[in-house]
């Protein structure tokens, strides 16, 4: 049996091989994916600028729905995968289970993510993300989706059994981290999700194939959006799991508390998968009591999860670096924290974009009736590109940075400008969000070709402010393209060419048992630091202004709503 | 880097929680609730909702209704392709008809007064876009959707489509007037 474990000289993490190679693997994958998707969201946006519109009205909707698939399925869910096997083999110390399934379950991602690639770029199957029946796709679009889903279901099903593996064989102490513990949530989000997926999808391919004669078009939106819409929310509980991860790894930052943290989590577990059905408040037939039941007392259990570790993690670094002697005032240990650090730069801005953007947003609009404003406007997307990307993927992108170099045993290529990649990347996402958001307000659609309604048989023109911000956010995209670019230059350039660090030496005697930190660093004795009692006073008045701002805008858009023709 | 490594008390639940984290879910857990009482309050006393009231149809049924409501009420044509302009009375039945890539009919209602607007598709999911009020529903085939109308303001609407439909989505588009009674 040759040697499996090497300890990281740099880092302290202890790697299993075949885990390490799988994580190399589905991390790689995702990196090509993102660039792809990267690429067809510039056409895209570009398109959407209504004085470049710069693909016809065909290519745009086979490139829309490209773009759709290969970023909110294919490239999210590598990375998670590689994210899943990270959490429970390395961080906790053990081997990974059934390595060699691990490659099949590749191999199925990847050759679903072909297929289904190959349905889009043949132009056969124009049906957005959501293919919403009965409008038809190829039946390789749907075949190449359950493929990628059987694989992604596996891993997380190598991701429960390597935690059993850890548990049996006594290679930590206590509880599982914090850390790991979230990526337990993503896990068990991911197998409702793609539950969900497999009941809505194997219909529908064995309905494009001609065997069933008919879906109905509502059960589907229901099913399909427990899909859709919990597979994002894999994606909260896995950044929040990457923010918790990446304070630690730069501040050493511990959680402020671990009930409170690890509560939030399970609340996402109760409550979260649930929350799709705000994507069907403008569809006929729901009652409102199911309306409401769903969106706001299973939502808003959900969205108090996120208020939480919205307070929680910033509230963490606080502490750390007040400990660390930061002390003065509100917000030095903010001022100093490393912002050239792209690790931590784009982790924070994550959360700052999740937060402000992301969240407020997606409550607001899934309200009952304030989502009648913006059902289906440019709005959505706007929204989603704030939890999305400005949230998840910036969050991955700061993981990323930080991991292939210990992954690799490479130093960061080009790391001058890795610098401003999160900058670039955040503000350039940020400012889109913002952009469609306002466009979407002032009534422009989504997944429309031309805002112009050209070829129609009437005229309609939007106020020219929506122009100017569909403008502002295809210049926004570029911005963000570009730091998107970097990113891939950076983790490529580090994979191939960074200036190696020792070799990884892998020996065959076992790492020593993950113990958590000594008794007199959880005293949890925040005494000394902060205000009044408040160990984290900053990251509070922050929290307060969120509120503030999530406040005001809730009403705005009631008034906006009071003043539009009644219906009941 | 406690969030990497086990906690440092076995039990963790019994860890101490600081004041800072207990206050904000106090304050968050309220606005919680007032976002969760202001959805029924709205419901009850605000104007703009949707009561969920919905038919099961055959699109060849809803067509044929759409077709004997135009016969009825048509009070003139428009555009190059003659398309029927609808006047129906005040209180009654107006439906919508959602096709590749059109809207039908053309519909002229009067300000303030109430209707009960279906809309259906006979083909394949769009959406309903009133314009430049934003307001927006999703329209199914099979489903006889039914809302309480009563358009406010005077003026001339466009009526888009919202859900992708086709290659011709973007030119799927209407006009609703609302006219002075
Ligand atoms: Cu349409």
């Amino acid at each position: 049996m040759q040697p499996q474990f090497r300890t990281c000289p740099e880092s302290g993490l202890v790697f299993h091989r075949p885990a390490e190679n799988l994580i190399k693997a589905n991390a790689v994958a995702a990196v090509v994916f993102l660039a792809v998707g990267g690429l067809l969201g510039l056409l895209v946006a570009l398109t959407r600028w209504p004085a470049v519109q710069i693909l016809n009205a065909q290519d745009f909707y086979t490139v829309l729905t490209g773009h759709g698939v290969v970023m909110l399925l294919v490239w999210i869910l590598f990375f998670e995968i590689a994210l899943l096997y990270f959490c429970s083999s390395v961080l906790l110390r053990c081997r990974i289970a059934t390595p060699r399934l691990g490659w099949v379950a590749f191999g199925l991602m990847i050759g679903g993510a072909a297929i289904t690639s190959w349905a889009i770029i043949a132009g056969s199957s124009s049906v957005m993300m959501t293919s919403y029946v009965p409008m038809p796709a190829a039946p390789g679009f749907y075949f190449g989706l359950i493929l990628f889903a059987v694989g992604a279901l596996i891993g997380v099903f190598m991701f429960f059994g390597t935690l059993v593996i850890a548990r049996d064989e006594k290679t930590y102490e206590g509880s599982i981290p914090l850390v790991t513990f979230g990526a337990l949530t993503a896990a068990i989000l991911a197998v409702f999700t793609i539950a969900c997926g497999a009941i809505i999808l194997i219909p529908t391919w064995l309905w494009s194939i001609g065997y069933i004669s008919e879906i109905d078009p509502l059960m589907y939106r229901l099913v399909w959006w427990g899909l859709g819409h919990t597979s994002q929310q894999i994606n909260v509980a896995a950044h929040v799991s990457v923010w918790y991860a990446v304070a630690a790894i730069v501040f050493g930052a511990r959680p402020m508390s671990e009930k409170v943290s690890r509560g939030a989590f399970f609340l996402y577990i109760l409550f979260i998968s649930v929350a799709s059905a705000h994507h069907l408040l403008g569809d006929p037939g729901l009652s409102t009591e199911w309306k409401i039941f769903n969106t706001s007392y299973v939502m808003y259990l959900a969205v108090l999860a996120s208020l939480v570790h919205g307070l929680t993690v910033p509230g963490s670094i606080e502490v750390a670096q007040r400990e660390k002697g930061h002390n003065r005032g509100l917000f030095e240990w903010l001022r100093k924290a490393p912002w050239g650090n792209p690790v931590f730069s784009g982790m924070f801005l994550s959360l700052v974009g999740f937060g402000f953007i992301g969240g407020i947003s997606g409550v607001v609009m899934g309200s009952e009736q304030i989502n009648f404003l913006i059902h289906n406007t440019i709005y959505v997307p706007g929204h989603f590109h704030a939890t999305v990307v400005l949230g998840t993927t910036l969050a991955f992108m700061a993981m990323s940075l930080w991991l292939v170099p210990v992954l690799f045993r490479r130093k960061l290529f080009m790391p001058g400008l890795a610098k401003w990649q999160p900058w670039l990347f955040g503000i350039g996402t940020a400012l889109q969000t913002f952009f469609m958001m306002g466009a979407g307000t002032l009534g422009v659609s989504r997944r429309h070709w031309d805002m112009a309604f050209t070829g129609s048989a009437f005229e309609w023109t939007y106020p020219g402010m929506a122009y100017t911000m569909m403008a502002l956010n295809g210049i926004s995209a570029v911005i963000a393209v570009l730091g998107g670019m970097i990113f891939v230059v950076v983790i490529v350039g580090t994979v191939l060419f960074g200036q190696k660090t020792s070799p990884a030496e892998y020996s065959s005697t076992r790492p020593g048992i993950l113990r958590g930190p000594a008794e007199s660093l959880s005293g949890h004795s925040h005494a000394g630091l902060g205000v009044k009692g408040f160990p984290a006073p900053g990251t509070f008045v922050l929290a307060m202004f969120l509120l503030l701002i999530f406040v005001v805008y809730f009403f705005i858009n009631y008034g906006y709503l009071a003043s539009v023709w009644r219906f009941s | 880097m406690s969030a990497i490594q086990p906690p440092a008390r076995r039990v963790w639940w019994k860890q101490p929680v600081d004041r800072v984290e207990i206050v904000w879910i106090a304050i968050a857990l309220v606005w919680c609730l007032i976002m969760f009482f202001f959805m029924p309050y709205w419901h009850v006393y605000g104007e703009q909702n949707y009561s969920g009231e919905a038919y099961r149809v055959n699109p060849q049924d809803y067509v044929a209704k759409v077709n004997e409501f135009v016969e009825e009420y048509t009070v003139r044509h428009e555009t190059d392709r003659q398309v029927p302009v609808v006047r129906p009375p005040a209180g009654g039945d107006v439906y919508l008809l959602a096709r590749l890539w059109d809207w039908y009919p053309i519909l002229e209602l009067e300000a303030g007064e109430t209707y009960r607007f279906h809309v259906s598709s006979a083909d394949w999911q769009h959406g309903l876009s009133i314009q430049p009020i934003n307001i927006n529903f999703q329209v199914l085939p099979g489903y006889d959707m039914v809302l309480n109308v009563t358009p406010t303001e005077p003026g001339e609407y466009a009526v888009v489509c919202n859900e992708y439909c086709g290659i011709m989505h973007h030119t799927m588009m209407s006009r609703i007037y609302v006219v002075d009674n």
